[in-house]
This record gives C-alpha cells, structure tokens and sequence, in this order.
C-alpha cells in the first residue's frame, strides 16, 4: 500500500518531464498509473469481502510513536477505488482539456501529487499519516484552484478554500492530538477499538467538536460550504475530481472512519444530523440564485454532502449502506456531469445556462452522457441514484425534519439535473456553438464508462453491494453485516416519498425560470451570511495588521528603531527590577595600556558619532566604535569574533554607506524632528545605562563554564574539529545555522525585491521632497520606507553574528 | 570611484583576498576560519572590487548571479544534512571520510559542506543588497 501511494508521488515527479515529449499522449499515459492502482484495488476486493483486512505499518517517527501505517478495509477500499478509478477517467480527460495549454506539466504534476495524497489519507492507519496527507490534499487544492493565477477569481477562491479547508485542518489536528495523547497510540484501528471506552471518556466530546470541524470544513458543510462554489475557478478536471468526487468527501471518509469508535452517542447525531440537513437545505435554497454550470453542480455536490453527513449522523446498517450506496452513486454521476459541463464550455464558449440551447445535435454524445448522469442525479431508476435514494429515505424515516430536508433537497437536485443536462442541449439552437461539434475521444470516453458504471450498478445493485457496499457498512459499524440491495423494493413508504420528490422536482422545474429571476432580483447583490463573514474578517485582519503596523513600525526609521528599543529597555528594565539579584562586585581590571588606548579610541568614536551632524560622518564614526570592540577582542583572544566584527562593520558602513547615497543629504539635526531628539536621547541613555549595570552584575557572578567545558571535551572526539566556534555552527548547532542562514537568504530576497521595486532610486526622493538634491527641506525629509529594508536586515544579520 | 591607484591595488588584493577566503574556510573546523568569516571575506573582496570599478564590473567578475548563489548554498547545506539520511543517521549527523590525494590526507565532511554552503549564503546576501543598492 506504500507502494500504492508511493507511485503517485512518482508520476507527480515524472509527469512534468514527460507532459512535453508526450504531447497529445500525456493524458493516456498518466492514466496507467491511477489505472494500474485500480486493477490492484480490484484484485483485493475479493479478499476484503471476505472480511480480510490488510495492514502495513512503516516506522516513521518511532520516538513519539508515529507510523506511516496503512490499513486497506471495505471503506478504505470503496474510497480508494473511487480515487483511482475517477483519477483514471480524469488523467485521459485533462489530457485532451488542456491540449496546448504551456502550463499542463505543472497541472499534471499537481493533479498527481494529489491523488497520491488523497489515497494516502483514506489508506492510513494512523492519525498523523493522515493528517499529513490530508493537508497535502488541501494545498494541492489551492494550487490546483489558482491554476489560472492570472484571473482573480482564481486567487481569492484559492486562497479561500486553503484558509476554511487549513483551519479546519489544524482543529482536527488538536482533536487527532486529544484522541491519541487519550488512547497512548495514534493507530485509528486501535484507538476505535473500545468505542466503549473512547465515547465514556473526558476527552471524547473536544476530540469530536475538533474532528468534526475538520471534517465539515473539508467536505463544505453549512456554514462552511462558501468555498466550494468559488473553488469553481478551477479548470474542469479539477473540479470533477477534487471538487464533487474526492477531496470534499475526505471529511466524510473521516467521520465514517471513526464512526465505528465514535459514532452512536446523542451528540454525534445531533451534530452530524443538524449540520448534515442545514446543508442540503441551503444548499438546495442558494442553487435557484444560480446560472453558472459549474456553480448549479457545485451546489449539488454541498447538497450530496450534507445528505452523506447526516445519514453518517443517522449511523447504524441503514445509515452506513445508504451513505456509501449513495456516495458512489453521486461519484459516478457527478464526475460525468462535470466533464460534460467542460466540454460544453470548451464547445459553446459559456457555462451560462441562460445562454445555452440546442446543442444537442451537435454534441450527441456528450448529451447521452449527460443524460444518464442527469438521471441518476435525479434519482429515477433504473440508475443507481435511485437505488442511493431510496436507501436513503429509508434510512431516515424515523428522523422527520432530516426526511424533509433530504425531499426538499432530492427535488433541487433534479432540477438542476436538468439544467444541466437538458437545457443546454435541447430546444432550438440559441446562436453557433464556438468550436462546433462533438469532443474529442478523450474528453467523453471517461465520462461515458462512468456514467455507464451508473446504469450498470442500477440495474444490478447487489453487485456493487457486495463487493464494496456490505464491507464498507462494515468498517462504518464495526460489526459484520450482510444484505442485499435490489432496484426494486415493492411498493413501500420510500417509493412513495420517491414520487412525491419527482412531483416536487418536476414543479421546481417548470418554475425556474420566474423563480431564478426573482430570487436573483432580490438576493442576487446581498453580501451577508457565511461569504460575508469571511470576506469581514479577512479584512478586518489587514486593517488590524495595517494599524499596529503604523503604530508600532511606522516608516520613519528612527521612530521603528526607538519602538523596538524602548520596549526591550522597558522589559529587561521591568525583570531585572523586579528579581533584584543585582550584585556589584566584579573582579578587579588591571588592563593594559594598549586596552585603555582602545577604550578610549571608542568613547571618541561614540561621542563623534552622537554629535555628527551629517548622516556619513555618523555611520563611520559608528564603524569605528565597532572597530575599537573587534580590537579589544583581538586583545583579549577571541580571533573567531574579531575578524567577524571587522569584516562586519566593515561591510556595514559600505552597505549603509550606499543607502544614504540614496537618501537626500539632510542634516541629522534639524529644527523641526527636535521632538524626537527628546525620546531618542533617555531611551538611549537608559539603555546604555542598562546594558553596563547588566554587564557589570553578569561579571560578578562566577562564571558557569560547564557550557565551555562540554564543548571543550566534545569538540574533538565528537565532531573532529578543534575550532569551538566553527564546530558549534556546523555540527552541534547546525540546524541553528541552517534556520539562520534561511533567514538571510529570505531577507536579501526580500530586500532585493524592495529595492527593485522603487525602480529609479535617486529620483523618488526628489520626487516626494520636491527640493534638489542637498537643500535642507524644512518639511523634514521623507524617509522612503523601503529602502528601511536593508539597514534592518542587516542589522538582524549582525545580531546574528555575534550570537 | 575613478582612483588608478585603488584599482591597480584592488586588482591585486582581490586574488588574495578571494584565496585568503577559501583558506579561512577550509581551515575553519580547526582553526580560526569557518564559513561564515571565509563569506564575509569573499563578499568583502567583491565589495572592494564594486568600490573600485563598478558593480556591473563585479557583477561580470562572479558570473553567476548572487542570488543563485544563496539558492545553492542553501541547497548544499541542505544536501549535507540529507546525507546522513541516505546513510540511516539523524538529519545533519556529520559523516567524515579521509582521502589521501599525492599524499596528503584530506578531511572531507558532511559539515564541511554545510560550511561550504554557509559561505556560499554569506556571499549571496551581501552582493544581492550591495548590487542592488549600487544598481542605478
């Protein structure tokens, strides 16, 4: 099963390789690999409906007792089918959707990588295997959702499933943490073993409230479901897979997968059940205000989701095989419908509905497709949708109001079966189509078996039922079942609540278009509920960031200086204050005169620079005074830090020696900034001050050298170098290093950003001051705040050098 | 600058600095010297050189662009701490291999490597700021 998974991840480093030479071959190649998985699946499904279960567990991080633990059960085993299966389908369409498109290696790379994530996620056996592998879904999502990062639709829909589906991810991150700090193990098989146990227990009502929110975040539950119909700027094999057929169900997999430990209780139903119907219904309310193909479709996704969430909520042998029966049932209509809709906007140019018409004759095949699909969708027999449906009414009888909202919700879906698949095809030809004419084989061969595995499995139910269905209810209940499924059940309460949905459907239908139009009148503009909240907060987080921005840092260099250091003088002020352990009685000093010269080289130095009055002069009397330090270093025997000291300065003073260049050459002093002269000069003083009775009390302790002495002994034996300093930043402390070394790399990108960025260098200055170059603007001079950058880098990267 | 005399010396000193600077780090595990100081130096030298001619001049003198050189220290430090993984040890464990070329015996190791790639990230930061300050 690492294999399994492992494979993905390979083609995902192929597959932008090989997408060039291959060309129009790219999509049938890649399809091998999801292929191959599926004949593998297959061939297990024998010895899964027999009850096996086939496990694999690698050492991962074995100190905290992690495992890469894969675990292949009936529901792993209908999930996983569907990922490589659909996958298949999905390679072979996006390799004739994206014909042309010079992008199409990275879209491979990342659709790749993402089935290889998504069967690790419903393979693994342990949490934080899961875990990781569920994030991979969520940031293959993002990418694959701003795949045409031009348009920023594309942006912000990215950016806003990454952010739902991420915080949710970090929830149940927490609940994973809560439930295997609990269980002492983070094997799900063994956590789920005493369901007993785990649902008695004081952690299972957080590790649920935390699972939950994961899970309905990821499979877009109400309030969470904004992000799935914006996720639909994605190219179409994208939102066939990720968006209907795969990745929004990692949160129903989820709760299916712990149900059997976790499901049961009053507040699993109540949470899955209200949260489950809250969805469908408004699901069912929001698809009449749309028009968009894919949006009608995204619609119906959030509204199988909610169904799916609440018949988990529901649980027991009804719950567990309706939701699965019903799950593969929309993954085989859903994809196709999906795939159609991206042919039709490929051929016509639109995936306004409105504006589409008669397109049939042109595109018959495409219409067959749709029309099974559409059946399906709408729950009619003979296809499976109707077997899905009815399972579950039947497993919601007792449960009115979720009954209700199912019907309701049963009825928009066929309605925007029709929409979809009828409409556009149907009628008289409203204007000529783009392209003309029927896709290429590629991009209706996949949806076509799909949609044919549909009628199939309708007519013949109790096939798929027992090979996936009854192992499946299986692992969601934890005890063995055994049924039968059947088109047919005779006339019984389901069937009559069947046609009652048709004749809801049927009227929903024919009213629309009056209906459309009038709730998009008056609703169509409001921007309140769930959208609007995240759009308020997302906001409300720049503006807070832009205010303590301007508080704290604002673009007068001096001002972010003086901030920066009033605070710590403030805090190591406060501390040492406080403890009061300040002793004064350091060792006697009888220096030498070499060191009193230096000394006093420095106290010139530093006075100069105080009293400079332009800015150079200032920042090489500076240079200076750290010239007089790498001195007393070298007198003292420290060669490592003097040489770094000199080389620093010296690169410094050149370094902001060029910065100044930039700036205009005012005076440092001047009548108008005196107020800031008041705060810098104390805030100065003190932490001076400060800094001498710190050093001073430090000198009168004993010095603690088991520090020293470690490395002294370690230094050789251990890391084969005699040089403490260098042996510390490359072998003991290397990970600090490497953190260190990442952190200049960033900032000379950044800085190096910044600085292209203000484009001409000596002309902003003058622009924004409006004086030649040398005047004393008595308006005080504008400080560019990006050429702040630099001097605070490189500060940063001195700091680092003495640590 | 426009100064015959601090062009003829840079001329000169550039070798022996950039030479000074590879001898810093690879003495550096032992003795004074390492990564960071042996960057320090080269950048140095360079910056001298930009000071003395131009940074365009600079620029054609390293050849590679500064902030190639950060991905590529970045990179090698990076590859000696995956090393010891391909060897069954912990991330950044330092491996040691002695070679003995025309009879001197060399040290190679992982953490002179990683040094390597310090020094390559010390020249990288400081010339993409300083040519980017002196692009005009």
């Amino acid at each position: 099963m690492l294999i399994v998974v492992l494979s993905g991840f390979a083609l995902a480093l192929l597959a932008p390789l090989l997408t060039g030479p291959l060309g129009h071959r790219a999509g049938w190649t890649f399809a091998l690999v999801p292929g191959g998985i599926s004949v593998w699946l297959l061939s297990r499904l024998g010895d899964v409906a027999s009850g096996q279960v086939l496990s694999q567990a690698v050492p991962w991080v074995p100190r905290i007792g992690v495992e890469a633990a894969f675990r292949l059960d009936g529901l792993s085993l209908t999930f996983a089918l569907m990922i490589s299966l659909i996958g298949t389908a999905v390679m072979v369409y996006a390799g004739g959707y994206l014909r042309g498109d010079r992008q199409a290696p990275r879209f491979f790379l990342l659709l790749s990588s993402f089935m290889a994530a998504m069967l690790g996620v419903v393979l693994a056996d342990d949490l934080i295997t899961l875990f990781v592998f569920w994030e991979l879904t969520s940031l293959t999502s993002y990418f694959l959702i701003g795949y045409t990062h031009e348009a920023e639709t594309s942006r912000e829909g990215a950016l806003q499933g990454l952010l739902i589906t991420a915080s949710g991810g970090l929830a149940m991150l927490a609940g994973f943490l809560v439930l295997g700090v609990q269980a002492g193990t983070f094997r799900i098989s063994e956590i789920l073993a005493d369901p007993a146990a785990l649902t008695a227990s004081p952690a299972y009502l957080p590790a649920l409230a935390l699972l939950a929110l994961g899970a309905f975040t990821k499979s877009a539950q109400f309030p969470f479901h904004v992000w799935l119909p914006n996720a639909m700027a994605a190219p179409t094999p994208v939102s066939a897979y990720l968006h209907s057929a795969t990745m929004v169900k990692a949160g129903v997999y989820l709760l299916a997968r712990v149900a059997p430990g976790m499901g049961g209780t009053p507040a699993w139903f109540w949470l899955l059940a209200v949260a489950g119907t809250a969805t469908m219904v408004a699901a069912a309310v929001l698809a009449l205000l749309q028009r968009d193909a894919k949006r009608l479709l995204a619609y119906s996704t959030l509204i199988a989701l909610g169904a799916l969430v609440t018949l988990l909520g529901v649980g027991g042998e009804f719950g567990a095989k309706a939701a699965l029966t019903f799950m593969v049932a929309h993954a085989l209509y859903k994809a196709p419908l999906f795939m159609v809709a991206g042919n039709v906007d490929l051929q016509a140019g639109t995936r306004d509905i409105t504006r589409l018409s008669g397109l049939g004759r042109r595109m018959p095949i495409s219409w067959a497709i749709a029309l099974a699909a559409a059946v399906s969708a709408a729950g009619l027999p003979p296809l499976l949708g109707f077997v899905g449906k009815e399972l579950a009414y039947e497993a919601l009888l007792d449960v009115r109001w979720a009954l209700l909202g199912m019907i309701l919700a049963s009825a928009a879906l066929l309605t925007i079966a029709w929409l979809v698949a009828w409409k556009p095809f149907a009628g008289r030809e409203l204007q000529a189509p783009r392209n003309g004419g029927e896709a290429p084989l590629s991009m209706w061969i996949g949806p076509a078996l799909l949609a044919a595995g549909g009628l199939a499995f309708g007519l013949a139910p109790d096939l798929l039922a027992q090979a996936l269905i009854v192992p499946g209810a299986s692992a969601v209940t934890g005890a063995r079942q055994a049924f039968d499924l059947a088109l047919w059940h005779g006339f019984n309460l389901p069937l009559a609540l069947s046609a009652a949905t048709l004749a809801t459907g049927v009227a929903l239908t024919v009213a629309w278009r009056p209906l459309h139009e009038s709730m998009r009148r008056r609703y169509g503009g409001l921007r309140f509920g769930p959208a609007g909240l995240y759009q308020a907060s997302l906001a409300g987080l720049t503006r807070f960031a832009a205010w303590q921005t301007r508080l704290l840092q604002p673009h007068d260099l001096r001002r972010h200086v003086t901030t920066i250091l009033a605070f710590a003088v403030a805090l190591i002020g406060v501390t040492v204050l406080a403890r009061g352990e300040l002793r004064f009685d350091p060792p006697p000093v009888a220096g030498t005169i070499y060191e009193y010269m230096v000394l006093l080289l420095i106290a010139a130095a530093a006075l100069t620079t105080v009293r400079a009055h332009a800015r150079m002069s200032a920042i090489t009397s500076l240079g200076v005074v750290g010239f007089g330090i790498a001195l007393l270093f070298t007198l003292f025997a420290a060669p490592d830090l003097a040489i770094t000291q000199f080389l620093v300065e010296t690169l410094i003073v050149i370094l902001v020696a060029l910065v100044l260049m930039r700036l205009p050459a005012t005076l440092l002093r001047e009548p108008g900034r005196s107020s800031l002269r008041y705060v810098v000069g104390p805030v100065a003083i003190v932490g001076g001050a400060l800094l001498s009775v710190l050093m001073l009390a430090v000198l009168s302790r004993p010095l603690d050298r088991t520090i020293t002495d470690f490395y002294d002994a370690a230094s050789y034996p251990q890391a084969n170098g005699r040089n403490i300093v260098n042996v510390i930043l490359v072998d003991f402390r290397a990970l600090d290093t490497l953190g260190e070394i990442t952190v200049l790399a960033v900032a000379a990108t950044g800085a190096f950003a910044l600085l292209r960025r203000t484009g001409g260098p000596r002309r902003e200055p003058e622009h924004e001051s409006g004086a030649p170059r040398g005047s004393d603007s008595p308006s005080g001079e504008p400080e560019p705040s990006t050429t702040d950058a630099p001097t605070s880098h490189e500060s940063s990267s001195r700091g680092e050098a003495r640590t | 600058m426009n100064s015959l005399i601090l062009r003829t010396a840079t001329r000169l000193l550039l070798t022996v600095l950039l030479l000074f600077s590879l001898f810093l780090l690879l003495r550096g595990h032992d003795l004074p010297g390492g990564g960071f100081i042996g960057g320090l130096v080269a950048a140095a030298a360079l910056a001298l050189y930009a000071i003395a001619y131009d940074s365009d001049a600079a620029a054609r003198l390293l050849r590679i662009s500064p902030r190639r050189l950060l991905g590529v220290g970045l990179a090698s430090s990076a590859l000696a701490g995956l090393l010891a993984g391909a060897f069954g040890y912990d991330f950044l464990t330092g491996m040691w291999w002695t070679v003995e070329i025309a009879g001197t015996r060399l040290k190679l190791s992982t953490p002179l490597l990683f040094d390597i790639g310090v020094y390559l990230v010390v020249i990288g930061v400081i010339l993409t700021m300083l040519f980017a300050l002196e692009e005009h």
